[in-house]
């Protein structure tokens, strides 16, 4: 079976005043269909620089080498409808002049060719999905009203509007308590497990990203160190950097 | 240099910066290329443009050379829009700084009296003024900036107040520092910077309005102005159309490269912080 | 002997919109000299207000805040100004905690000056011994804040923290904005100050895995007040109250992925 996205020998590069900073170097590797795959990196990774060449979302200065193919979808997507984009910053990504309602019902319109009355109520069927209580009277809410945790679940609704093939979730839960990113997380797995939708989930976190994501894929410097199973790469990394980052973890398993 | 190649750079700043060049060469060679009073007649009156080399734009109604009236207008346009746009941003920041900084009762009645001036369109506060006080190049500068400096008031009490809640300010709280240090340190150094980036517009509207008040005939007589030089074309105007046209398009042009220049500065400013 | 920090019946009520919500209300807590306190909570819980009430940043409406003995919220003018060397804060966000304009070394200078401690001539010489004793080479004092790395910029944080000589930083999330590969390293450093000057830290964060590390004992904010205090290894491990058990089962373990996701 053809993968849903294949990258080839992907560069990107950003002019800076002299010369140029290389933000990623030759990166290849696979997306099937409905898979979960984690970007774990640290600054200057260039995990953040993948997702916006993925969605075609990187600024016109950019200099990009090398094919971002879409294998299993047979035509050149659109940002919006075939990919959703979820920002860090949740307050940052949603416009604070427009309903929830109104921003993820704009969505649909704009990409289902829904009338106005249908994207309203495909609004409130995917508010009602990402778990938000009241979806209905929720849909009338300005972003400012809700939590953070609320606010980055409507954008997650507003990127699931256009029924994407792919969900690009750049450190999603960052700017969220443990508690609610736990949820949020919880919630990404299952949007993907019952819509067959692929996430790429950008992560500074491998702890985070072991927990959601069937392959997990470390970057360092612009350059992928390693792609494996989740799994497998937690147990037994092939690479020095990538177990540094599992022993820089800290978490309770010695008290469990 | 290289802020100098950036801001050429930047749409429309090599066009701005030209007409501004042009604008200050005008004026301050003034007098070395038309010595002599401006408003002494040259030669045989209602001459036109290109007709004579010795008078180059032509003459007006009186036989004055509007080449020489035009160079010494440039004067006062740059004279009335710098003083002006000067005092409208001191007073502004003042204002705005104290309001910021006070909070309070003194905030509420700095604000009040801010709005105050705003809900009367500035230019009929500058006509008023003007019209009652008399008209002077001081007058005049004073009466624009009563009217201009609403605009730097409400913004430098914005980036005051948005910079007190900054961590770096509460860092410096933290660390000891006296609270005018803080002021004059941590806040002021950069709330003022976006206030001073309303100069360009600024003096642009000032050399509008001196203009404007100028053709009303309530500019400095002892001067030439192009808006004076607009309103005395107006009364020959089928015949000489040139006498009102040539002080029109000085003021556009010159209007247009401060707006321009200041533009680019700005977008050359922004272009400099995403590089770092 | 009393504790270095102790706070009784603090509250402070913000008005938002015609409600007033209280951000703290009624804490009471102590920390002792030396010790590392962590106060955890979720977003909201009003850890953060606490904190700044603390320092002063923010008056409170009511309560007690004694600090090494003396009455701080007595304080006001050059007495407190002088009081505050001895605490001091590390901010989540390194580069938002200084001022644009400074350099690495004016800014570790600031407090040198401020509180008198070392002579204009000295002080670029102090300047370069703290900057060494926080693991940076002692020519970044010329370097402008926004030429260094978020890690470094954070261990001139600290260096600031510890010009004054303080008794007891408060420690704002000041770990969760760094690179993990940087965050280990910042947390032994801070350890080791701890030893070396017998320093309290007051601990912020939401993250019971950095503070299963770090501290020696955790009090639990939900909704502006302490819901659960005691021994960090202690409360970790046998959480009573229902916010520290929520707090405990959202730490990500290094275990495989579950095949299919569901909502806690």
């Amino acid at each position: 079976m053809s993968p849903l996205l294949a990258v080839r020998g992907l560069s990107v590069a950003f002019p800076a005043r002299e010369g140029r900073v290389e933000a990623l170097r030759d990166v290849s590797f696979d997306l099937a269909a409905g898979e979960r795959l984690a970007v774990i990196g640290e600054s200057g990774s260039g995990k953040t620089t993948l997702g916006l060449a993925l969605a075609g979302l990187l600024p016109t200065s950019a200099i990009v080498a090398g094919i971002v193919d879409w294998p299993g979808l047979g035509r050149a997507p659109s940002a919006g409808r075939d990919i959703g984009f979820v920002f860090q910053d949740p307050g940052a990504s949603l416009d604070p002049l427009m309903t929830v309602g109104e921003q993820v019902a704009e969505v649909a319109e704009a990409h289902l060719g829904l009338s106005r009355r249908q994207a309203r109520a495909a609004a409130v069927d995917r508010l009602s999905e990402v778990g938000l209580p009241e979806p209905a009277e929720l849909a009338h809410a300005w972003p400012h009203q809700l939590s953070g945790g609320q606010r980055q679940r409507v954008a997650i609704a507003a990127a699931l509007a256009g029924e994407p093939r792919l969900l690009i979730a750049d450190e999603p839960t960052s700017a969220l308590d443990t508690i609610v990113q736990a949820r949020i997380v919880a919630l990404l797995a299952r949007l993907s497990a019952e819509r067959r939708l692929a996430l790429v989930f950008i992560s500074h976190d491998i702890a985070l990203a072991a927990g959601l994501a069937e392959r997990i894929a470390v970057f360092r410097h612009g350059g992928l160190v390693e792609i494996g199973p989740a799994a497998e790469t937690v147990r037994a990394p092939r690479q020095l950097y990538t177990r540094m980052l599992l022993d820089a973890h800290l978490g309770l398993e010695a008290d469990a | 240099m290289s802020g100098l190649r950036r801001l050429l750079g930047a749409p429309g700043g090599l066009l701005g910066v030209a007409l501004l060049a042009a604008f200050l060469l005008a004026a301050l060679l003034a007098p070395l290329a038309f010595p002599g009073d401006p408003q002494a007649i040259a030669g045989p009156p209602l001459l036109r443009p290109f007709a004579d080399a010795a008078w180059p734009l032509g003459t007006d109604r009186l036989g004055r050379d509007v080449a020489a009236e035009l160079a010494h207008g440039a004067r006062t346009s740059l004279a009335v829009g710098l003083v002006a746009a000067a005092a409208a941003l001191a007073l502004g920041s003042l204002v705005g700084t104290l309001s910021g900084f006070a909070g309070g009762v003194l905030d509420e009645m700095l604000m009040r009296i801010t709005e105050a001036f705003q809900t009367v369109p500035g230019f009929l506060l500058a006509l008023a003024f003007v019209s009652s006080v008399g008209p002077s190049l001081a007058v005049l500068s004073a009466a624009i900036a009563l009217a201009a400096w609403t605009g730097p008031a409400r913004l430098a009490r914005a980036e005051v107040l948005s910079i007190r809640a900054r961590d770096y300010v509460a860092a410096a709280r933290v660390a000891g520092m006296h609270p005018v240090e803080i002021a004059l340190r941590e806040v002021l150094p950069n709330a003022l910077p976006p206030v001073l980036a309303l100069a360009s517009v600024i003096v642009a509207q000032a050399i509008l309005a001196e203009a404007a008040l100028s053709f009303l005939g309530l500019g400095d007589p002892n001067r030439v102005t192009w808006g004076g030089m607009i309103a005395e074309g107006r009364t020959v105007l089928r015949s000489a159309p040139f006498l009102s046209i040539v002080p029109g398009l000085a003021l556009v042009a010159a209007v247009l490269g401060v707006h321009l220049t200041g533009e680019a500065a700005v977008e050359a400013q922004a272009a400099r912080r995403s590089l770092a | 002997m009393s504790p270095l920090l102790a706070v009784s019946d603090l509250s402070k009520r913000f008005r938002r919109g015609d409600r007033a919500i209280a951000a703290v209300d009624a804490v009471d807590l102590t920390l002792e000299r030396g010790e590392t306190l962590a106060l955890v909570g979720p977003s909201g819980s009003g850890k953060s207000t606490l904190a700044r009430l603390v320092l002063r940043l923010v008056e409170p409406d009511r309560g007690t805040v004694h600090f090494a003995g003396v009455d701080f919220l007595a304080l006001a003018g050059a007495r407190l100004r002088a009081a505050r060397a001895g605490l001091q804060m590390v901010f989540q966000d390194p580069l938002s905690a200084f001022n644009p304009r400074a350099t690495v070394g004016s800014a570790i200078a600031d407090p040198l000056r401020i509180h008198g401690l070392v002579g204009r001539r000295d002080r670029p010489r102090a300047v370069a011994a703290l900057l060494e004793r926080v693991g940076l080479p002692s020519t970044l004092a010329a370097r402008s804040i926004h030429e260094i790395s978020g890690g470094q910029r954070q261990r001139v944080a600290i260096a600031r923290a510890l010009a004054p000589r303080p008794s007891l930083i408060v420690l704002d999330e000041a770990l969760s904005a760094l690179d993990v590969s940087v965050r280990g390293d910042v947390l032994s450093l801070l350890s080791e100050l701890q030893r070396d000057a017998d320093l309290g830290y007051l601990f912020i964060s939401h993250d019971l895995g950095v503070v299963n590390a770090f501290a020696d004992r955790v009090a639990v904010m939900d909704a502006g007040r302490i819901v659960e205090t005691g021994p960090a290894r202690e409360v970790i491990r046998h959480p009573r109250s229902a916010t520290a058990r929520a707090l405990k089962a959202a730490v990500p373990g290094l275990l495989p992925a579950a095949p299919e996701g569901t909502q806690p």
